[in-house]
């Protein structure tokens, strides 16, 4: 494998090296315009990243090497990850722009987070080295916590960020502890060395178990699995709406492109026909099956009773983590590949329905189901959006959400887990049950307040952005299908 | 035209549903809408010359590549049996569109998701490729949905999403079992027809799979007990949504388990036969009965259906030409009468307000027509010779007879509980003294009697010469048989 030098590997790291220009640019315009250019810094912000977007695409022609001394991988995996992460974050300051939560705080300091936690992300998607991954979770942790309390003065939004740091440290405390015992069991904290290092000897089987549940406690906070879940309703109810949006669709993804590096590259053989075999005959997808069926059944379950819009979606990504996890376990290419395809499309079906939540919070002062009675009345174009949102979130056809479901079905029953397929299906089932509760008050329920509720264009525009892939991609998928294809290819010793 | 006409009597209705998103007018919206729901119609009518019913083979096939990557194709085509269904949904969807007139709230939403509904029913009985197949039975749900919880009745909420989860929970395993056997078939496929026949699938597998698409098409039947969400929803629709209800969607879970359980895995079908039938006689039974018991007169014509469709599932089960062909006619016969009876239903609510039963009386003198034709619908549902519903049971009955001995005759007392429901309703509705309330009610109208009268007509040409129809889906479903294992 190619190994590229610190300084020649600057080439291949420009993506992170422009937000890491742009955090500077966009704090120092801030402070030179004293908090008054929004529109200037937003700019700014959704221009950095274009940009990047655009030298990371490039990275595709390169193919797969390491950089910096084996610390950080380019490969399409990779690249994939990043664009991901650009999009979500370019989407989610625009839609701060305009959002009621948002409007009063300093957009150019949130700006700066958002640009942060993009780049943690980037590092935490490439990063084949445990301290690598470490310093990169905890970039985009720690500029978390700010952007959960970011509602100074708001009790709720302090008390999320609070309890989002308590969780945070202690769960990085017990990776961090697990990494130290597969150092100590492997003498390398290189996800290559490990691997090699608990192929060649006879493996002290429990303490690489012991270290496994460490790391996927670290990880699982991230991606919110059942049991390392408990912040994220409270965490999601008192962020910014955008920044729950955000919380959503970014870091989870991260987690997951960072779980694939562990679990895959670390802890698994590429066997034949594109299947991976656990190291050392260690049964880990076992346990992360059950881990799987256990977060989408509790997410569901949790979702049913909810009122409020943002902890019910809180939940429902509690699920959806669930869902994917089950493409992961399965160990195969055909399950990475859906997981890759379902965050596509999880990230602009759920961005949507948050985008919905956002424009409706201007005139709704609250998030409770109830102010949604008789939308479509109200508003036509936002209850429409909005169903149209909820039917990929359950996974109708024809919506991209039912295509990324039907691919992670598809590699479940491929490698003839049927139980955990059952057990997603069912789920799905459930799912509706309380998304309908939302499309029954939007449709079915009389309106409380009578007239025409105003959208600001902008806001028109955003969702519409969204609304177009979440149908479109449910009649035509290949685009979306052959760039994850092509991305699926990432580093293996 | 002629070798894209499945595409066009499918997606005419969604170019209709545009449109009328994009104009403004209540009566422009139905207009527009009566249109876009008659020139499927017209194609179907056009189909049913251009089709040739002497083969068996899939005919007006259209095969296009979809998502390569996956082998997903657009693949359409009908033979007798897609043939009948199609009919029926176009016609049945072009009369609810008049049944529909009397919308006046949110017009513009109901018209477009009916055009919706068409497109996916419609889609059903043309798609040959499991995805688009299950594309289009799940493209259905949501306008129906829709349709029932914001147009319906007083339960209309409990009712739509009663409708959904069951439904839904029905076609989540359907799409497991449609992946289990993409992964089996080598190469990996979702075209039907190169699945169809008995591929040498291992019990456990085969048992399965059966079940899980049993179950998704036992629930649209429905059959005993999965039928409880259909008085809800029949009930608490609109009339023209419950005639659709009854008439279309019905069908599908028989068509379903036609297309797919029996030409797919004959081998389990046969060792699931018996269970069929028995489910068949109880469904006759049990419908029948409940049917006795209701007071109101929607209730009644939805547990009618309960039992009718029973028919289809002993016919099928007895695995003979009469029975299975039968069985299909049942399909055709039910959609005509039952949605004759449902838009009776309609006709006597607008006017009176109620649908309760005992609350009539005598109105045979007030509106005599009504009568007439009311009457027609019952002497057909409950199988009078001469009428449509007379040869799709009668031929039930020949096929099983010889099958199943005991359940046949238990069944026939089907027939028996059924002229007593309907007789009874129609002399407590119609005969007797005249409900002083009543004096003043209006005959049926222009509008109302164009939605009967074709259904009418239908039924009293079938019920002469049935073999028009049979002779349509004779030979598919000899083909069908041909795929069961002889001699169980």
């Amino acid at each position: 494998m190619q190994s590229i030098g610190n300084f020649e590997s600057l080439r291949y790291f420009i993506p992170e090296l422009i937000l890491s220009g742009a955090i500077l640019i966009v704090l120092i315009t801030d402070l030179i315009a004293r908090g008054k250019a929004r529109g200037l810094v937003t700019g700014l912000t959704v221009a950095s990243l274009a940009a990047a977007t655009v030298y990371a695409v490039k990275l595709y022609g390169v193919g797969s090497a390491l950089l910096f001394t084996d610390m950080i991988a380019i490969d399409p995996f990779a690249v994939y990850f990043k664009l991901l992460f650009y999009v979500a974050t370019a989407l989610v300051v625009m839609v701060a722009f305009i959002s009621p939560d948002t409007r009063k705080v300093d957009l150019g300091e949130f700006a700066a987070l958002m640009l942060t936690v993009a780049l943690g992300m980037s590092l935490m998607a490439s990063a084949v080295d445990l301290l690598m991954m470490v310093i990169g979770l905890e970039m985009v942790s720690i500029a978390s916590y700010v952007l959960a309390g970011f509602l100074k003065g708001n009790r709720r939004s302090s008390e999320a960020a609070l309890k989002y740091v308590i969780y945070g440290a202690a769960s990085s405390g017990v990776m961090i502890y697990g990494m130290s015992i597969l150092f100590g069991l492997t003498g390398s904290t290189n996800i290559f060395g490990i691997a090699e290092g608990l192929a060649q000897q006879e493996p002290y089987r429990l303490a690489t178990l012991v270290a496994i549940g460490f790391i996927l406690a670290g990880i699982g906070y991230k991606i919110s699995i059942v049991p390392f879940h408990f912040w994220t309703p409270d965490v999601y109810e008192g962020a910014p709406i955008p920044v729950t949006a955000f919380l959503s669709v970014g870091p989870k993804a991260a987690g997951f492109a960072m779980m694939v590096r562990v679990f895959y590259s670390g802890l698994s053989q590429a066997g034949s026909d594109g299947r991976w075999l656990p190291v050392a005959g260690l049964d880990w997808p076992s346990l992360l099956a059950a881990f799987a069926a256990a977060t989408m059944t509790f997410g569901n379950l949790a979702a049913i009773p909810q009122n409020n819009l943002k902890r019910l979606l809180a939940y429902s990504t509690i699920a959806h983590a669930g869902y994917m996890l089950m493409g992961f376990v399965v160990l195969s290419n055909t399950g990475v590949l859906a997981v890759l395809f379902y965050l596509g499309v999880y990230l602009i079906m759920n961005l949507g329905a948050f985008f919905v939540v956002i424009a409706m919070a201007k005139q709704a002062r609250g998030e409770d189901i109830s102010h949604y009675r008789g939308l479509v009345w109200r508003s036509p174009f936002l209850a429409v959006a909005m169903a149209a949102f909820l039917f990929s979130l359950i996974g109708l056809p024809p919506s991209a959400g039912f295509i990324g479901k039907l691919y992670l079905f598809a590699a479940v029953i491929r490698e003839k887990y049927y139980w955990l397929a059952v057990v997603g299906v069912l789920n799905s089932v459930v799912s509706l049950y309380y998304y309908a509760r939302i499309l029954k008050a939007m449709f079915f329920d009389a309106a409380e307040t009578e007239g025409r509720l105003p959208v600001p264009a902008a806001a028109r525009v955003l969702i519409v952005v969204l609304l177009v892939p979440t149908v479109g991609l449910g009649l035509w998928w290949s685009p979306l299908w052959d760039l994850a294809s092509r991305s699926l290819a990432f580093i293996a010793p | 035209m002629d070798s894209y006409l499945l595409t066009l009597i499918t997606f005419v209705p969604i170019v209709g549903m545009t449109i009328v998103l994009l104009i403004k007018g209540d009566n422009l919206i139905k207009v527009v809408s009566a249109i876009f729901s008659g020139i499927p119609l017209a194609l179907a009518i056009r189909l049913l010359r251009l089709y040739d019913s002497s083969t068996a083979e899939f005919q007006f096939v259209e095969s296009h590549s979809w998502i390569p990557s996956f082998n997903i194709q657009y693949l359409m085509g009908v033979d007798g049996l897609g043939v009948t269904m199609v009919l029926l949904t176009t016609l049945l969807s072009f009369l609810s569109i008049f049944a529909s007139w009397g919308i006046d709230r949110g017009v513009k939403g109901y018209f477009a998701l009916f055009l919706l509904l068409q497109t996916g029913m419609t889609g059903v009985f043309c798609a040959l490729d499991f995805i688009l197949f299950y594309v289009f039975w799940e493209v259905m749900l949501l306008p129906m949905y829709f349709l029932i919880g914001v147009w319906g009745g007083p339960r209309r909420e409990y009712a739509a999403i009663k409708f959904f989860l069951y439904t839904l929970f029905g076609s989540v395993f359907m799409l497991l079992a449609i992946l289990a056997l993409y992964f089996v078939s080598d190469p990996n496929t979702f075209n039907m027809i190169e699945l169809m026949g008995d591929k040498g699938y291992g019990y456990l597998f085969r048992t399965l799979v059966w079940w899980a698409f049993f179950i998704g098409f036992a629930i649209k039947v429905p059959v005993f007990p999965f039928h409880t969400w259909l008085p809800d929803a029949h009930v608490e629709a609109p009339t023209a949504i419950s005639v659709i209800l009854a008439g279309v969607l019905l069908k599908m879970g028989v068509y379903g388990m036609l297309r797919i359980n029996y030409a797919l895995l004959p081998q389990a079908t046969a060792e699931a036969a018996y269970f069929v039938a028995l489910l068949g006689m109880i469904n006759i039974i049990y419908g029948a009965l409940c049917a006795m018991a209701q007071k109101d007169l929607k209730k009644l014509v939805a547990y009618s259906s309960v039992s009718h469709m029973g028919f289809c599932l002993l016919g099928m089960a007895s695995f003979t030409e009469p029975g299975i062909n039968g069985a299909v006619l049942q399909m055709f016969t039910h959609g005509i009468i039952t949605g004759m009876l449902f838009l009776i239903v309609g006709v006597i609510y607008d006017r009176a307000h109620h649908r309760d039963i005992d609350g009539f009386g005598g109105l045979g003198v007030q509106m005599p027509i009504y009568a007439g034709i009311t009457s027609l619908a019952f002497f057909a549902s409950l199988g009078l010779p001469g009428l449509a519903g007379f040869w799709a049971e009668a031929l039930v009955f020949i096929g099983a007879f010889n099958v199943y001995r005991w359940i046949t005759i238990a069944s026939t007392a089907g027939i028996v509980l059924g002229a007593a429901y309907l007789l009874w309703t129609l002399q407590r509705v119609f005969l007797g003294p005249l409900n002083e309330k009543y004096r003043t009610l209006p005959e049926i109208n222009a509008r109302e009697l164009f939605t009967l009268v074709p259904l009418g007509a239908i039924v009293i040409v079938v019920g002469i010469y049935p073999k028009w129809v049979i002779d349509l889906f004779q030979v598919s479903m000899a083909g069908i048989l041909s795929y069961l294992p002889v001699g169980q």
